[in-house]
């Protein structure tokens, strides 16, 4: 494919001047969600609900015993927590204004839905500029639409999940979610629908100081299948911007979701996501992570397996430039017997960069026969480089077998000695040894991402090597 | 046109001297022969004209077609055409051997120009075919779970596709059964022409019959303490290097 319709690299590149009709301003409290509802036309017990998680929110206090020390340093008064156009998503480009489309166009996104999407969902700041998906989908029953349009629409889909999987007490950053959510999407794809094309989000962040709190929840009926993606890029500010989005997915009785993220935030953005998946009876779920962006990444896919031979799987792969730091991992909740779970995460730090895995693997008592592989792998490009480790694994079951294997190494100067004597440049040597490090699992995502995930790491090791 | 290398001096870095006073000129077209009792240097001389991180220049100068070979980087050397069959080829873990190849091949690419991926496997497959390989080997990663013998073949097969003026082989038969030992021969002879030079390392003179050299040195404690034509190997095998040790 033509790698010039297919960019995730625009980092910091470029941003257009604000253009917004709704501004909530900065600091969250009662009257910024009563802009919010206001703006939205939101129900009075989503009013409520969010209010009440506000208090919540207010209530908690920051993770600071376990969490990585720069997340001190976001001061939740310097978030715009609401910037909008004010409109309903197009579902036509031409439709969308012109500030908006010609961002997705650089981003390559119309040409990408013409050519291997069955459905696209774009972001900018708080709402959906654009939403559309295959015709011939809609007539089978699958719904994709965003979360304001999906709880007005489907209320009686999508309330009953709504913050099942990730309750609002969960964690400081669920209830803040809870509270200041808008946009990320809704879907459902009813019984036996299997989609042979993915659906596609692209989460923009354009404004100085902006918090985006996407929502998602995704429902795979009994036996239906899907891929979903997501893209995140934003320009890079001086100040602080916050992405704390929650994504909560449900796969019924033999349903298959494969969930697909390429982060690529500037480093001025915090990336706080909560990703958690509940998996029935012979269902799977597969995250599959990659994050390159962001200053810090505070990341954890998680399935919960809650039916027999339910299976969970999060492939993750992280690179950490110099002022980065990737906290990431997996967490595997075995709540039914005869679940497995698998997972492999590799990290790359560079520079000065630092790349921590945190992992959780749970047996719950009298699960028995269930099964658990962990793999963490991660390369160090300078002696200036860290990365840490932080597995907890606990197993009350009987018959399990959990096995954590971990490895930390340096990319070896004989191996660049050999690859150099064959020509190539110490930066290529090192970006094909790089790559070699990761190839197994970049083979996981689609083929459009991962031609753009090795030239993204070809432009990190250029710019580390000069 | 020539290799020409004088008084190298050279040490592990920060260790011991390895190089005492190397002099040596190999002409284009010609297949030079090194031998040598073990520890005697010559794996070293190979990795200093590489330019090896581990090993530095003390003093002397090499030079590659008139080019100060010492001023350059080793992906520099290797573009001038400078090429090392590895005595231990490395393995590089999930780069497949095609991607690798096309890799140091786009490297030799005016900027700009793109390698034809058509004709690129087209060459590869035929140069496998020649050197005995399964045509699988493209898609695996390089010298990954590779058997001695298949890495050596490997390093060859990677010279007959950069297609470089001096190659340096480093004990390329030692791992390789008789069999193999033949067919690299074959590939290497093929390639003799008056626009290439061979630096043949080894022990033995089992590789030296297939592949004929023009001179022969022998290098002991760093130094070259003699050249001659192909009968100095049969002078080796029958009375090993006693005879240069008693002459010390």
């Amino acid at each position: 494919m033509d790698e010039s319709t297919f960019q995730i690299d625009t980092r910091g590149e470029f941003s257009f001047p604000e253009n917004h009709k709704f501004d909530a301003g900065f600091g969250l409290t009662e009257a910024t969600i009563d802009y919010i509802c206001d703006a939205k036309g939101e129900p009075d017990w989503l009013r409520e609900f969010r209010k009440d998680a506000l208090r919540k929110f207010n209530a908690m206090p920051m993770p600071t015993h376990w969490a990585p020390e720069g997340i001190k340093d976001l001061d939740f008064e310097k978030i715009r927590y609401y910037l909008a156009h004010g409109t309903a998503p197009y579902k036509d480009w031409e439709e969308v204004p012109d500030d908006v489309k010609r961002t997705f166009e650089r981003l390559g996104v119309p040409e990408q839905e013409r050519a291997f999407l069955a459905g696209v969902d774009a972001q900018y700041d708080s709402e959906t500029a654009y939403n559309n998906m295959q015709e011939e989908l809609r007539k089978k029953g699958v719904i994709f639409v965003n979360s304001t349009e999906g709880l007005k629409e489907y209320e009686h889909i999508f309330r009953p999940w709504f913050g099942k999987v990730i309750p609002v007490t969960d964690n400081k950053f669920s209830a803040l979610n809870h509270a200041a959510f808008s946009g990320g999407s809704f879907i459902y794809v009813p019984k036996g629908v299997k989609l042979e094309q993915p659906l596609q989000a692209y989460f923009r962040i354009n404004s100085e100081s902006m918090g985006q709190f996407e929502r998602t929840l995704i429902i795979a009926d009994e036996g239906a299948e899907l891929m979903y993606m997501e893209g995140c890029t934003a320009p890079k500010y001086d100040s602080a911007t916050l992405h704390s989005g929650v994504v909560e997915l449900v796969a019924l009785k033999g349903a298959k979701i494969q969930y697909v993220t390429v982060q690529n935030w500037a480093t001025n953005v915090y990336n706080l996501v909560i990703q958690r998946g509940l998996a029935m009876e012979d269902a799977e779920i597969r995250w599959i992570d990659c994050n390159i962006g962001s200053g810090l990444t505070m990341k954890y896919p998680a399935v919960v397996l809650k039916g027999r031979r339910a299976r969970g799987e999060v492939v993750s792969i992280s690179l950490a430039h110099d002022g980065q730091l990737q906290d990431t991992g997996a967490r595997m909740i075995h709540a039914a017997p005869e679940t497995s779970s698998n997972i492999v995460a590799k990290s790359i730090s560079i520079g000065k960069g630092r790349a921590s895995y945190r992992g959780e693997v749970n047996v719950l008592k009298g699960m028995n026969g269930c099964r658990n592989n962990t793999e963490c792998d991660a390369l160090l490009i300078s002696a200036e480089s860290r990365t840490d480790t932080y597995p907890a694994i606990s197993v009350n079951g009987n018959a399990s077998a959990v096995q954590h294997e971990a490895s930390v190494s340096q990319v070896d100067e004989e191996m660049l000695f050999y690859l150099q004597q064959r020509g190539l440049t110490r930066a290529q040597a090192m970006s094909l040894a790089v790559n070699g490090f990761i190839n197994d699992l970049v083979k996981e995502f689609p083929m459009e991402y991962s031609v753009e995930l090795r030239r993204l790491i070809d432009l990190e090791m250029e710019d580390s090597i000069g | 046109m020539s290799l020409i290398i004088k008084d190298l001096h050279a040490r592990v870095k920060d260790g011991a001297t390895i190089l005492n006073g190397i002099n040596l000129e190999i002409p284009k077209g010609e297949v030079h022969a090194i031998m040598g009792p073990n520890g005697s240097g010559k794996s070293t001389l190979s990795k200093v004209l590489c330019g090896h991180p581990d090993y530095e220049v003390i003093s002397g100068s090499a030079e590659l077609d008139g080019q100060d070979l010492f001023a350059m980087s080793v992906d520099e050397r290797s573009r001038a055409g400078l090429f090392l069959a590895f005595q231990y080829p490395v393995e590089v873990p999930g780069v497949t051997n095609a991607n690798f190849m096309r890799a140091a091949l786009q490297a030799r690419m005016p900027k700009g120009e793109e390698l034809d991926a058509v004709s690129f496997y087209k060459e590869m497959r035929s140069k496998m075919k020649s050197l005995d390989m399964d045509p699988r080997f493209t898609a695996r990663a390089v010298n990954e779970g590779f058997s001695g013998g298949e890495k050596k073949r490997n390093d060859i097969l990677q010279m007959m596709m950069l297609n470089p003026s001096y190659a340096i082989l480093d004990e390329t038969d030692s791992g390789l059964d008789v069999d193999a030992l033949k067919i690299v021969s074959e590939g290497v002879n093929a390639m003799r022409a008056p626009f290439r030079s061979f630096v043949i390392i080894t022990h033995y003179k089992r590789l030296l019959d297939y592949i004929k050299p023009d001179v022969v040195h022998v290098l002991y404690k760093g130094k070259i303490v003699r050249t001659a034509g192909y009968e100095l190997v049969a002078q080796i095998e029958q009375q090993g290097f006693d005879f240069i040790k008693s002459e010390e």
